[in-house]
């Protein structure tokens, strides 16, 4: 299944064992149909990083309100979906969408999913849920290290539960949070790798791929590294940019 | 307007209130006072709901408390509280401090709502810090916005739990002259206080409260110049003068 392994081949040969004979040819995948896949690939990395930000925030938010609801059967429900996200391997859950959505989804929702990119979707689906959890989490911690009297004076206004929360309390509480949300969008920028394993063409399938085709593994991987750096760079830079400008500013102590 | 009726209320086994029987007029001031623990701020916490009751009726501006249909919400919009730490949010400016209930409860336009707002600022005297962040701003200042971000509800009336106990001295005055100019305007005020001046000026009727009950209730020229219970004139001796 593997392709041989470029070393393989300079082991075999008449030289021996001699990995400094292996050429490097940079110009092969900065240019011409490698070059695009790559590009093809880092197109797709940054629209599951994207949209896997946006939701796994959006769904973390939701999962910490609820874990912290007076109603009993929400918190039981986000403590089991906290349990079993957090404590199962990212890979597993790929897997696990990917082969068992076709039985846990409704049939209109499948039969609009295999017209659009199933992998796609799959791998998005899992990338969001598994990263939700670790944001429910860090979003509790903040809402948690908010003063009570906060939410008290909220309420003694006449604001609902909810509306305090959304108005008062989550604003406060979420730029506290801002430092271990980067760490958990780093994490799912890195991990959208992982969904090479369903057939996602994303930027370390895409990698590989060339590998494949030309051999030349080293070059390939090397992109993707820098590609994966700067896009952690540019997600930290810009978490850096909204703490500097929002926090300093109106949280000055 | 505030009518309580054979209230009592515990935390867990510590009985807080005690068969408390109170009615406050409207346009009254009413402070209340005695040591720590006897109950006072818990009894001030209920009258907006932050500290339910667990026996007897309590009716404010028309509610029943003790009824479950009440909507709390609503009654709590018609009621101001100013907390001992202030309590404004931190991540708003003053002027949204002000105007944020207005403009999400009450529906008020953004632009009537900073009108109004502005003219609040005008009376606890701080136009200059509308767009300053609460922590910019000293204790006092920040309790004087607290008092504007509760009148900004046109609430009928208007609770204090010790809005000066955490001031340095030389602010305490500004904060209770904008309660004094309140209580002239005719608002239903109730307030606890150790503010003995406050009270002796400005108070309509004294109570005081130890272990969970109300032991003495009077006007402030009776309660202060002939307490009488031990633990009053205790309280107040010690009060005037802390160092003996």
């Amino acid at each position: 299944m593997c392709p041989p392994h470029p070393l393989h081949h300079t082991r075999n040969s008449k030289r021996g064992l001699d990995v400094l004979s292996y050429h490097f040819d940079w110009s092969i995948i900065l240019s011409g149909k490698y070059f695009d896949w790559l590009v093809s690939g880092v197109k797709v990395t940054l629209q599951l990083s994207a949209a896997g930000i946006v939701l796994s925030f959006l769904l973390g938010l939701i999962v910490a309100i609820m874990r912290m609801s007076a109603f009993k059967p929400f918190r039981w429900l986000a403590c089991i979906f906290l349990e079993f996200t957090r404590n199962t391997p990212l890979l597993v859950q790929i897997f696990f969408w990917y082969f068992g959505s076709y039985k846990l989804l409704p049939e209109a929702v499948n039969d609009w999913l295999l017209t659009q990119n199933f992998e796609f979707a799959a791998g998005l689906i899992a990338l969001t849920i598994y990263t939700s959890a670790f944001i429910a989490e860090d979003i509790r911690s903040g809402v948690l290290s908010i003063p009570k009297e906060q939410m008290e004076a909220a309420r003694s206004a006449g604001f609902s539960y909810l509306r305090s929360m959304q108005y008062i309390i989550l604003p406060q509480a979420i730029r506290i949070t801002v430092p271990p949300l980067v760490n958990q969008f780093l994490n799912l920028a890195k991990n959208s790798s992982l969904t090479m394993t369903i057939g996602v063409m994303e930027l370390t399938y895409q990698a590989r791929q060339v590998e494949s085709y030309t051999f030349k593994g080293f070059e390939a991987f090397t992109a993707a590294t820098l590609v994966y750096l700067a896009l952690s760079f540019i997600i930290t830079f810009l978490m850096h940019q909204y703490n500097e400008r929002i926090l300093k500013i109106h949280m000055a102590a | 307007m505030i009518n309580f009726i054979g209230v009592h209320k515990w935390f867990k086994k510590l009985h807080v209130l005690n068969d408390i029987n109170l009615h406050v007029t409207q346009g009254e001031v009413l402070v209340v006072c005695g040591p720590s623990g006897s109950g006072k701020s818990t009894l001030i916490r209920t009258i907006n709901q932050l500290e339910p009751i667990d026996d007897g009726r309590l009716v404010v501006d028309g509610m029943d408390l003790s009824d479950k249909k009440t909507d709390i919400n609503k009654l709590r919009a018609e009621v101001g509280f100013v907390f001992q730490q202030f309590n404004l949010y931190p991540h708003l400016s003053v002027l949204k401090n002000i105007t944020l209930a207005p403009i999400k409860i009450r529906r008020t336009s953004k632009k009537e709502a900073e009108e109004q707002a502005m003219t609040l600022l005008e009376r606890v005297g701080l136009t200059d810090k509308r767009d300053a962040f609460p922590s910019q701003l000293s204790g006092g200042q920040q309790q004087r916005v607290a008092i504007a971000r509760a009148l900004a509800m046109n609430p009928r009336i208007m609770l204090f739990d010790e809005p000066t106990s955490a001031l340095d001295p030389e602010m305490i005055g500004e904060v209770l002259s904008v309660m004094q100019d309140l209580a002239k305007s005719g608002m239903t005020m109730v307030v606890v206080t150790h503010e003995m001046g406050f009270a002796r000026e400005v108070a309509h009727r004294v109570v005081f409260m130890d272990a969970g009950t109300v032991l003495e209730e009077a006007a402030p020229e009776v309660f202060f110049k002939n307490p009488q219970h031990d633990r009053a004139r205790q309280f107040l001796k010690q009060l005037l003068s802390p160092m003996h």
